[in-house]
């Protein structure tokens, strides 16, 4: 019997992502959770990478866990939390949570057993030629139908970026520097100390 | 054989998954957080595979946008973390109750 290395890797790689997200919300502490986070996404990666979306798949290695992931880590290590009293509700509340999650995988399922989608299978579609590049193809498309898109998400980003930096930048803590509003607002009294009285035993007088 | 059914399964129980998450871990606001980008992931695994089995880009130039979105909100949700940290010294769900309207 000849394996089919598709469905293994498939069941391989959806495995290790789903274990990975299950840990993500059991773990308790955040940093591993963040770690485990990262395995998610590279299995999820590699399950694209089947789908022969070659650019999504090493772009979301790439962005989301070499920036997106590295972020969340460094907030979670920056910030020294105590984190006992957040996990306190975690059983009460899980009753709830495997109800939500069955009912929605049970409704998903019962649709997708319903359907005629089953009949094409991922090893029998149309090959794409061997100088076939995804990233082309992508580029194409992205440049030219989905111009405008392409220049709002660049947009967003830049909204995104000055948001973040606005919200977090607390100015100059540590070091001095010039603030010319307080320089040009400053009146004589503030700097001038006239002293009337000067008596002859004073260390003032030279 | 592998079929678009497969999937998904995949991204329904990853959605399941990140939906249990936010149920159960309703305290911490980055496990929240990471239970968003959880089902974001479980949403593009479903346009991809669309995007594979239908032979079309446009789920894939879909999935561009929504992974340019979900970086933007993940930055800027983590900065509003760090500011509501250093205010309120915690990230406790349940002790940020003081938004008035």
């Amino acid at each position: 019997m000849e394996i089919d290395w598709l469905k293994f890797f498939f069941y391989c790689y959806a495995a290790l992502a789903l274990f990975g997200a299950t840990m993500v919300i059991f773990s308790r502490n955040s940093v591993r959770a963040v770690l485990f986070l990262v395995l998610t996404f590279v299995a999820s990666a590699g399950l694209w990478m089947l789908l022969q979306a070659e650019f999504l798949a090493l772009i979301l290695i790439l962005v989301y866990v070499g920036a997106v992931m590295v972020l969340f880590l460094f907030v979670v290590m920056m910030l020294n939390m105590n984190l006992s009293p957040l996990k306190e509700g975690f059983v009460r509340y899980l009753p709830l949570g495997i109800l939500i999650a069955a009912t929605i995988v049970a409704q998903l399922v019962w649709v997708y057993k319903n359907t005629d989608m089953a009949a094409l299978h991922l090893g029998e579609l149309a090959q794409k030629p061997a100088d076939y590049s995804n990233i082309t193809e992508l580029g194409l498309a992205l440049y030219t139908d989905y111009l405008y898109p392409f220049e709002i998400a660049g947009v967003i980003l830049l909204v995104a970026i000055i948001a973040a930096i606005a919200l977090t930048f607390r100015g100059p803590q540590n070091r001095r520097s010039q603030n010319i509003a307080v320089q040009v607002a400053t009146r004589k009294d503030d700097r001038l100390r006239v002293i009337k009285d000067v008596g002859p035993d004073s260390d003032l007088k030279a | 054989m592998l079929s678009i059914v497969d999937y998904l399964i995949f991204s329904g129980l990853m959605f399941g998954i990140g939906t249990m998450g936010i149920a159960i871990n309703r305290k911490n606001v980055i496990v929240l957080l990471m239970c968003i980008e959880l089902i974001l992931l479980a949403v593009n695994t479903n346009f991809v595979a669309f995007s594979r089995f239908l032979d079309q880009t446009t789920g894939e130039i879909f999935v561009f946008f929504i992974l340019t979105v979900a970086a933007a909100e993940a930055a800027i949700g983590l900065a509003i973390l760090v500011v509501l940290y250093r205010q309120r010294n915690t990230i406790n769900v349940e002790e940020l109750d003081e938004l008035k309207g």
